[in-house]
């Protein structure tokens, strides 16, 4: 059984299919890359992961359990970390006490949640901002506080929702480094990312969706070249 | 408050206070502080810290009280059982509630404790046969002096920011201010959301229960419309929380001290100036303006919510280093 398996997820909201029979299986230690146009349904899946959403129908798969019928925070325990697109820091409370109540979930004491808080505030390059308000941060470190915060819970599987948005070049650089140490750490990733360059170099193996369905799957050059998948990114008229 | 010496200050002056207070009438305003600290921390857990706002305080108080009360008349045991079993019945209680009601996020909540405030009154209307109605329940009082009895409500309101700081320096307080931050963050970083909000309505319920038996054996006499009152308590609650400050440990306190003051010197019109004022000039009216003031402080508490909300959004200890910078810049141009 693989680690990680989604079997035919559908989501409907009222009449609308935002997922419509999704199926794709992850393996320990990769990064599976996420894509597919605006309002195809990348986010709704992460939704149904974590258990945000109940499912409308299907299977999500996780270390030989059926974690589709936990609740959220009872995913989180199982291992499954995630990220926001929408960033929800805990406004009114510094960097580092963000992370210390992640950090509490596997860590008891006081002083151990903080230690680990504080080494996964290094990990991730936010010491600087560490006894900050966390409504304060610019909006690069808002994205890497929600990693920080995910990673605290020590994850096995962490989801990834375009953390890279909206950065710049040499933000990015940064991102894709982080990325790669978190993998290297020995964490299982699913991102969710819009810069191709991004899905390009880090991604083990990628799952195209579009209006809720799978159009490709397999390595990033063979996605990318894929028809439909140009087709979705670029429209009918698309030539290469 | 930073200076580790200043709670160990504060508690020697609440200490001797009362003997050098030996005014009976400023020590029952003293124990009244008292009794709202042990009601505003536990407001404070649940609505400032927790995000989770307690409209109906008054159901947790009056449950504490009557516990008290039928303890002594029912069953013949010394009202001072209450105090524990007050606390411990209230919890009973919010357990359930809370059980039910955090399912729902949004006002459903705050809401809900407006109805449980609203219901237990009627019931102890109501039901005559074991509450005596509206007639009330009358205790004996055990002292005196209101001096045990001080010493009494100065170790409530002790147990109870004692236990709202180590609450917060603890696992359980990152949990709770999680919560009232993003409901949806937390239960993504493992927080059981249900659980945890009903751990904090379970421990103010305790704190509010015991301050409901305090009043009962203090005041020797309830009845339904005083202790499950909706302005007197459930509202003065909200006021005292967000006065002081919310979700800091010493706001209760000061809001306490404040909203005790506030609602004698409206009960009293003015601690008796307009009286003086009234009698002094011969004006007839003055005897309705006193009638109006003293019946106006549920207006004032409507305002005073306000203009606490508009100016001091985090009241008094809250925005401390505001009202400094105010005062600091408001003399200077008188030098
Ligand atoms: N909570 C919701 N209620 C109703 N419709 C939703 C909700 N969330 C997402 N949708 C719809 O589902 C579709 C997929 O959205 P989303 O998963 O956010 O796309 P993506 O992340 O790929 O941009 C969109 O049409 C969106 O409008
Ligand atoms: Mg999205």
């Amino acid at each position: 059984m693989a680690f990680f398996e989604v079997q035919g997820i559908v989501k409907f909201f009222g009449g609308l299919a935002a997922v419509n029979g999704v199926s794709f299986e992850v393996k320990e230690g990769e990064i599976c890359g996420l894509i597919g146009p605006n309002g195809s349904g990348k986010t709704t899946i992460f939704n149904l992961i974590n258990g945000y959403f109940p499912l409308t129908k299907g299977e999500i798969q996780f270390q030989d359990e059926k974690i589709s019928e936990l609740k959220t925070h009872q995913i989180c325990q199982r291992g499954v970390g995630r990220t926001f697109q929408v960033v929800k820091p805990l406004k009114r409370m510094t960097v580092l006490d963000n992370v210390i109540a992640s950090a509490f979930l596997r860590h008891h004491p006081r002083s151990d949640a903080i230690k680990l808080a504080e080494e996964t505030i290094e990990f991730c390059g936010l010491t600087h901002y560490k006894d900050k308000i966390a409504k304060s941060l610019p909006i690069a470190s808002r994205k890497r506080l929600e990693i920080t915060r995910a990673l605290a819970t020590q994850p096995k599987l962490i989801l990834l929702d375009e953390t890279a948005a909206g950065l710049n070049p040499h933000e990015l650089e940064e991102a894709i480094t982080l990325i790669k140490k978190i993998r290297d750490s020995g964490i299982t990733i699913i991102i969710v990312e819009h810069i191709m360059k991004v899905i390009m170099t880090i991604s083990d193996h990628i799952v195209a969706i579009n209006h809720g369905m799978v159009i490709a799957k397999g390595t990033p050059a063979g996605v990318v070249s894929n028809p439909e998948v140009i087709k979705a990114y670029f429209g009918e008229d698309y030539r290469a | 408050m930073k200076r580790p010496s200043g709670p160990f200050l504060l508690l020697g002056l609440l200490l001797i206070l009362p003997l050098m207070l030996r005014d009976a009438y400023y020590q029952h305003l003293m124990i009244l502080v008292l009794m709202w600290v042990a009601i505003g921390s536990g407001w404070n857990l649940i609505s400032g810290y927790t995000g989770q706002v307690l409209f109906g305080a008054a159901a947790f108080f009056g449950f504490g009280a009557y516990t008290a009360a039928l303890l002594s008349s029912k069953l013949g045991v010394s009202a001072w059982w209450g105090l524990p079993l007050g606390g411990i019945l209230s919890v009973a209680i919010a357990f359930p509630f809370g059980w039910i009601c955090f399912r729902l996020r949004g006002p459903y909540f705050a809401l809900a404790t407006l109805a449980l405030n609203e219901i237990f009154r009627h019931v102890a209307t109501i039901w005559e046969s074991l509450t005596d109605g509206m007639i009330g329940i009358l205790v004996m009082q055990t002292f005196i002096s209101k001096l045990p009895y001080y010493y009494v409500a100065l170790a409530i309101a002790i147990l109870s920011i004692v236990t709202v700081d180590v609450v917060m320096r603890s696992r359980w307080g990152y949990y709770f201010v999680s919560i009232r931050e993003d409901q949806d963050a937390a239960e993504s970083m493992g927080i059981d959301t249900l659980y945890y909000k009903m751990l904090s309505l379970c421990i103010s319920a305790f704190l509010i229960g015991i301050a409901g038996a305090l009043y009962t054996n203090y005041m020797g006499f309830i009845d339904p419309k005083v202790v499950f009152s909706l302005h007197e308590i459930s509202i003065m609650a909200i006021l005292v929380g967000i006065v002081g400050g919310v979700g800091t440990i010493y706001g209760p306190l000061v809001g306490a001290f404040i909203m005790v003051a506030v609602q004698e010197i409206f009960r009293t019109g003015g601690f008796g100036i307009l009286h003086f004022i009234g009698q002094s000039t011969g004006w007839p009216f003055m005897s309705g303006v006193i009638k109006y003031v003293s019946e106006a402080h549920v207006l004032s508490f409507g305002i005073l919510v306000i203009v606490v909300i508009l100016f001091l959004p985090n009241g008094i200890v809250g925005d401390w280093s505001l009202i400094r910078k105010f005062l600091i810049k408001s003399k200077k141009p008188a030098v």
